[in-house]
C-alpha cells in the first residue's frame, strides 16, 4: 500500500477510508475464500463414500447356541455377539452399579437379554479383548480380558478392571426378526 | 561481492548472476568455526548424512512399494527377495530411522549439556525442535507401511490417542483414519505423508543452518568466540573431521545392517496385519519408548496424552525456562551433575516404556515422569542460586594455560 | 581421543540397552547353524534336506507363500528338477478362450502352492487352527532358529503332573503356554535322506529349521560376505580419513 502514504497523490479523505473498507473487504474475502479451498482437501480425508457404504451389517443369528459368541466385521472392527445363558445375565444384573468405574445398569446395554451385542475394541488403546472362543481366558468377571495391558470386562461387557477407563461399546443395531439383526 | 571472487571464468559468470557459489563458500568453506569444538559436535553433520541416506534409500523403496492393505506386505517382501539388493535398501532404511535418532538424540543431549540453546541461539533450537516432531511423524509413518501386525497395531494405539481429546477426538480420529479403523485409506495417505515429510524436514535443517550460521555454533566453553584467532575455517578442519565422523558411523551402522538387521525391529512385523487379532505385547519403536512411557505413568487418558506432548512441548521453551547466563555445563557444577541425572531419567523412562506396565514398572515410570518435569522448574530456580566457576576469557586463552598437559599428550598421538 | 572414544561408547550403549532390555522369555538354548556370526553361510546340502523335510512334512499343512519354486535353484536342484518338483501341483490359471478357469501345472515361476485353497478351509482341516504361513516364521518369533528349533523338539508324550491338556491339544516346553495345537511333526527315521544322513528326530529337526532360515532370509549369504567386504572397505576409509585429520589439524591446538 505503498501509494496510500504517499501525499504528492493528493487522495481526498473519504477516497482514503473508502480505499481503508475495501483493503479489509478484499482481505476478508480473500481469508475466507481460502478456507473454502481447504475444506474440500481437509474433507477428502473423511470416510468415502464406498467405506461408508460398508457402515451397516447383517448377521443371522439362528446358528450361535446358548453360550457360544460369533464375532462379525462392522467398519473395519470386530462386532463381539454373546448368546448369554441365564447365569450370565444373572451375573450381569445383580451387580451394584456404584462399584462400577463406568456405571450402566445392563438392561441400558442390551435390547434382548440374551443377546449382548458390543463394539470388540478395548476402550483403553483399541486392542481386541480375548473371550470369544471357549478356549480363551475371559478375565476374572466371565466377559472379556485385553492382552494388552490387562482390562477385564464383565458378561456385560463393562470395564471392572485394569486401565481401560469405559465399557465397550453398544453399537447402533436393530432386530429385523428374532433371529436377524442390522448392526450400524 | 565485488570483484574476483573464483579463478575460474565460468564460476565467476554464473555466480555473478546466481550467487550460489559464493553462498557455498560462505557457508561451507570459509565459515569461521571455533577452534574448540569436540567430537559431540559431529553429530549435527552425521544427522544430517543420515537424512540424506534416508531420502536416497527411500526413493529407490518407493518403486517397489504398493500402498494397499492387500498388498503391501507382499511388496516388501518383494523387495527384499526379488529386487536386486532391495533387501539391502530396505534394511538401510529400517536400520537408518534408528541411526538417524541415535544421531539426533546425542545431538540434542550435547545442546542441552552445553547451553546451546541460550540466546542468541533459540531460535536455532526451536527450529530443531521441530525437525525433531517432524521426524518423529515421519518415523511413525513409515513403520506402518509394511503393514505387519506391529505397524498396524501401532498405528492403531498410537491414532488411538487423539481420541483423548475432549469432544473431538473421535471426530478426529476418524478423520485420521478415513474410516472406521486403521484402513487402506489410512495406509495410503500414511504413505504419501511419508514421502513428503522429509522434504520437509529438509526445508527445516536448511533454516536451521542459516539460524546456525547467523548466530555462529556455540562451542565446548559456552563462551563467544572473541576474534580470528578463537576460529579456524570450515574447509578443511570441519569438512574432514565430520567425513571421519561419518567413517565411524558407518562402521556401526553397516555392522547392524549387515549382520543384525533386526536387532531393532519386532518379530511381530514379519506377521501380516490382522485386525482381528492383537499382538500381546504391543511397543513402539525404542525412540518413542520414553514419550510412550510417561503416556502410561498417567491414568487417566487425557492426561496421559497432554503430559506426553507436553514433554515434547515443554523443550520449546526452555531457552527462557533456564535462568542461568552460563552456557556450557563445563562451568556449571550443579548442572553438570542434573544434567547427568536428567538424561538417566529419560534412559529409564525408556526401559519403562518397553516393559509391560505391571508392578514396580509403573511405580518407576510415575516417578521418572515425574523427574523429568521436574527438571525445568529446577534449572529455573538453579540459575538463580548455582555459583557458576570463572569462565575463561576466550576460547584461545584456556589452550595456552592448559599448554603443558595438551603439549605432552599431542607427540604420543602423533606417533 | 579419549573423548571420542567415550562419545561412540555413550551412541553404542544406547543402541544396544534399549532394544535389549525389551526382550524377554525363557531361556533358549543356543544352537550352532552354520550361518552364526559375520562369516556364516547356509550349508546348500543341509538346505536340500531341510526342503526334503517341508515336502514331505510340513508342507502338508504349511504354505509357504512368499517362496517360488524358481528359488530352489539356489539350493543346487537343476531347472528340470525344479520344473519337476512345481509340476507336481495344481495352479490355477486363465480365464481361456473359452472365458473359462483351468488347472495346469505349477511352473517354476509360480510360488508354492498352499496345501488348501484359504485359511478358513485351512482351520477346518486342522481343527479349528490355523497352521501358520512359514515364508518367514524364522523372523516372525522372538528366537529365531532357536525357537523354531526347541518347538519342534519340545514335545513331550505326558505333560508335567497338576497340568491337563485339553482334547487335540499337545504339550510342548518351549510354545508359550505349553499347549499347541500342532501334532508332534517330527519322528526319528520319518524321513529318508539320500546323501546317507542318519535321520534322527534332532537332525531332521535341524535341517527343517535350516530351511526355514533360508525361506525366510534368502539374502543371507550375500548380506554376510558383501557386508565384510563392505566393513573392512569403511575401515580402512576412515583410517585415511583419521590420518588425513591428524595432518590437516596438525598446527591448529
Amino acid at each position: 500500500m505503498a501509494d496510500t502514504s504517499t501525499p504528492t497523490q493528493g487522495t481526498p479523505p473519504e477516497g482514503e477510508s473508502r480505499r481503508d473498507f475495501l483493503l479489509y473487504a478484499a482481505g476478508a474475502v480473500g481469508v475466507a475464500g481460502t478456507a473454502l479451498a481447504v475444506w474440500p482437501l481437509i474433507h477428502s480425508m473423511n470416510p468415502a463414500a464406498d467405506t461408508l457404504a460398508l457402515s451397516t451389517t447383517e448377521v443371522d443369528l439362528s446358528a450361535v447356541a446358548e453360550g457360544q459368541a460369533i464375532t462379525v466385521t462392522w467398519r473395519g472392527k470386530p462386532v463381539f455377539i454373546r448368546h448369554r445363558t441365564a447365569a450370565e445375565i444373572e451375573s450381569a444384573r445383580k451387580v451394584d452399579l456404584a462399584e462400577l468405574r463406568d456405571p450402566q445398569a445392563d438392561d441400558k446395554r442390551v435390547q434382548k437379554p440374551e443377546w449382548l451385542i458390543l463394539v470388540g475394541v478395548c476402550t483403553h488403546l483399541g486392542c481386541i479383548p480375548m473371550g470369544q472362543k471357549a478356549s480363551d481366558p475371559r478375565g476374572e468377571y466371565g466377559g472379556w480380558f485385553c492382552p494388552c495391558h490387562g482390562s477385564a470386562y464383565d458378561t456385560s461387557g463393562r470395564i471392572r478392571k485394569g486401565p481401560a477407563p469405559l465399557n465397550l461399546a453398544v453399537p447402533t443395531y436393530t432386530f429385523l426378526t428374532d433371529t436377524s439383526v442390522r448392526i450400524g | 561481492m565485488s570483484g574476483q571472487e573464483f579463478d575460474n571464468k565460468i564460476i565467476q559468470w554464473v555466480d555473478e548472476r546466481l550467487p550460489i557459489f559464493s553462498i557455498l563458500k560462505h557457508s561451507a568453506v570459509d565459515y569461521p568455526t571455533p577452534k574448540n569444538l569436540n567430537y559431540w559436535w559431529n553429530f549435527g553433520s552425521l544427522a544430517g548424512f543420515m537424512l540424506v541416506v534416508m531420502v536416497a534409500t527411500g526413493i529407490f523403496l518407493a518403486m517397489g512399494y504398493a500402498a494397499n492393505t492387500l498388498v503391501a506386505f507382499g511388496a516388501v517382501e518383494h523387495i527384499m527377495r526379488d529386487v536386486n539388493y532391495g533387501w539391502l535398501l530396505r534394511y538401510l532404511h529400517m536400520n537408518g530411522a534408528s541411526f538417524f535418532f541415535i544421531c539426533v538424540y546425542i545431538h540434542i543431549f550435547r545442546g542441552l549439556y552445553y547451553g546451546s540453546y541460550k540466546a542468541p541461539r533459540e531460535l536455532l533450537w526451536a527450529l530443531g525442535l521441530l525437525i525433531y516432531l517432524v521426524m518423529m511423524g515421519t518415523a511413525f509413518m513409515g513403520y506402518v507401511l509394511p503393514w505387519g501386525q506391529m505397524s498396524f497395531w501401532g498405528a492403531t494405539v498410537i491414532t488411538n490417542l487423539f481420541s483423548a481429546v475432549p469432544v473431538v477426538g473421535d471426530y478426529i480420529v476418524t478423520l485420521l483414519w478415513g474410516g472406521f479403523s486403521v484402513d487402506n485409506p489410512t495406509l495410503n495417505r500414511f504413505f504419501a505423508l511419508h514421502y513428503l515429510l522429509p522434504f520437509v524436514i529438509f526445508a527445516l535443517v536448511f533454516l536451521h543452518v542459516v539460524a546456525l550460521h547467523t548466530s555462529k555454533s556455540n562451542n565446548p566453553l559456552g563462551i563467544d568466540v572473541k576474534g580470528p584467532q578463537d576460529t579456524i575455517p570450515f574447509h578443511p578442519y570441519y569438512t574432514i573431521k565430520d567425513l571421519f565422523g561419518i567413517g565411524v558411523l558407518l562402521l556401526f551402522y553397516l555392522g547392524v545392517v549387515f549382520f543384525a538387521p533386526n536387532f531393532f525391529g519386532e518379530p511381530d512385523n514379519y506377521v501380516p496385519a490382522n485386525p482381528l487379532v492383537t499382538p500381546p505385547h504391543i511397543v513402539p519403536e525404542w525412540y518413542f519408548l520414553p514419550f510412550y512411557a510417561i503416556l502410561r505413568a498417567i491414568p487417566d487418558k487425557l492426561g496421559g496424552v497432554v503430559a506426553m506432548f507436553g514433554a515434547i512441548i515443554i523443550l520449546f521453551f526452555l531457552p527462557w525456562i533456564d535462568s542461568s547466563k552460563v552456557r556450557s555445563a563445563k562451568f556449571r557444577p550443579i548442572f553438570k551433575q542434573i544434567f547427568w541425572i536428567f538424561l538417566a531419567v529419560c534412559l529409564v523412562l525408556g526401559y519403562c516404556g518397553s516393559q509391560p506396565p505391571e508392578g514396580e514398572i509403573v511405580i518407576v515410570g510415575r516417578i521418572a515422569t515425574a523427574a523429568y518435569f521436574l527438571f525445568f522448574p529446577l534449572l529455573w530456580v538453579l540459575g538463580k542460586v548455582e555459583k557458576p566457576r570463572p569462565l575463561p576469557h576466550s576460547i584461545a586463552a584456556p589452550v595456552l594455560k592448559g599448554a603443558s598437559a595438551g603439549h605432552a599428550a599431542q607427540p604420543m598421538e602423533k606417533a | 581421543m579419549r573423548k571420542f572414544l567415550t562419545s561412540t561408547l555413550a551412541a553404542a550403549l544406547l543402541a544396544v540397552a534399549v532394544p535389549a532390555l525389551a526382550s524377554e522369555g525363557p531361556a533358549l538354548e543356543h544352537q550352532n547353524w552354520t550361518w552364526n556370526g559375520p562369516f556364516g553361510q547356509y550349508d546348500p546340502a543341509q538346505l536340500r534336506r531341510g526342503f526334503q523335510v517341508f515336502r514331505e512334512i510340513c508342507s502338508n499343512c504349511h504354505s509357504m507363500k512368499l517362496v517360488a519354486y524358481r528359488n530352489l535353484g539356489y539350493l543346487g536342484f537343476t531347472e528340470d528338477e525344479v520344473k519337476a518338483i512345481a509340476a507336481e501341483k495344481q495352479v490355477q490359471d486363465g480365464p481361456n478362450d473359452q472365458g473359462d478357469m483351468y488347472a495346469r501345472p505349477a511352473r517354476p515361476s509360480d510360488r508354492f502352492v498352499p496345501p488348501f485353497p484359504n485359511d478358513q478351509a485351512a482351520r477346518v482341516a486342522n481343527n479349528g487352527a490355523l497352521p501358520p504361513d512359514l515364508s518367514l516364521i524364522n523372523k516372525a518369533r522372538a528366537g529365531g532358529p532357536d525357537y523354531i528349533y526347541a518347538v519342534l523338539t519340545g514335545f513331550r508324550d505326558t505333560p508335567p503332573d497338576g497340568v491337563t491338556i485339553p482334547d487335540g491339544m499337545y504339550y510342548n516346553v518351549a510354545f508359550p503356554g505349553h499347549q499347541i495345537a500342532m501334532p508332534p511333526p517330527i519322528n526319528d527315521d520319518q524321513v529318508t535322506y539320500a546323501d546317507g544322513t542318519k535321520a534322527t528326530k534332532e537332525q531332521i529337526a535341524k535341517d527343517a529349521v535350516a530351511f526355514l532360515n533360508w525361506a525366510a532370509e534368502p539374502e543371507l549369504d550375500q548380506r554376510h560376505s558383501l557386508g565384510v567386504k563392505a566393513l573392512i572397505f569403511v575401515f580402512v576409509m576412515t583410517l585415511l580419513f583419521y590420518a588425513l585429520k591428524r595432518k590437516i589439524w596438525a598446527n591448529v591446538h
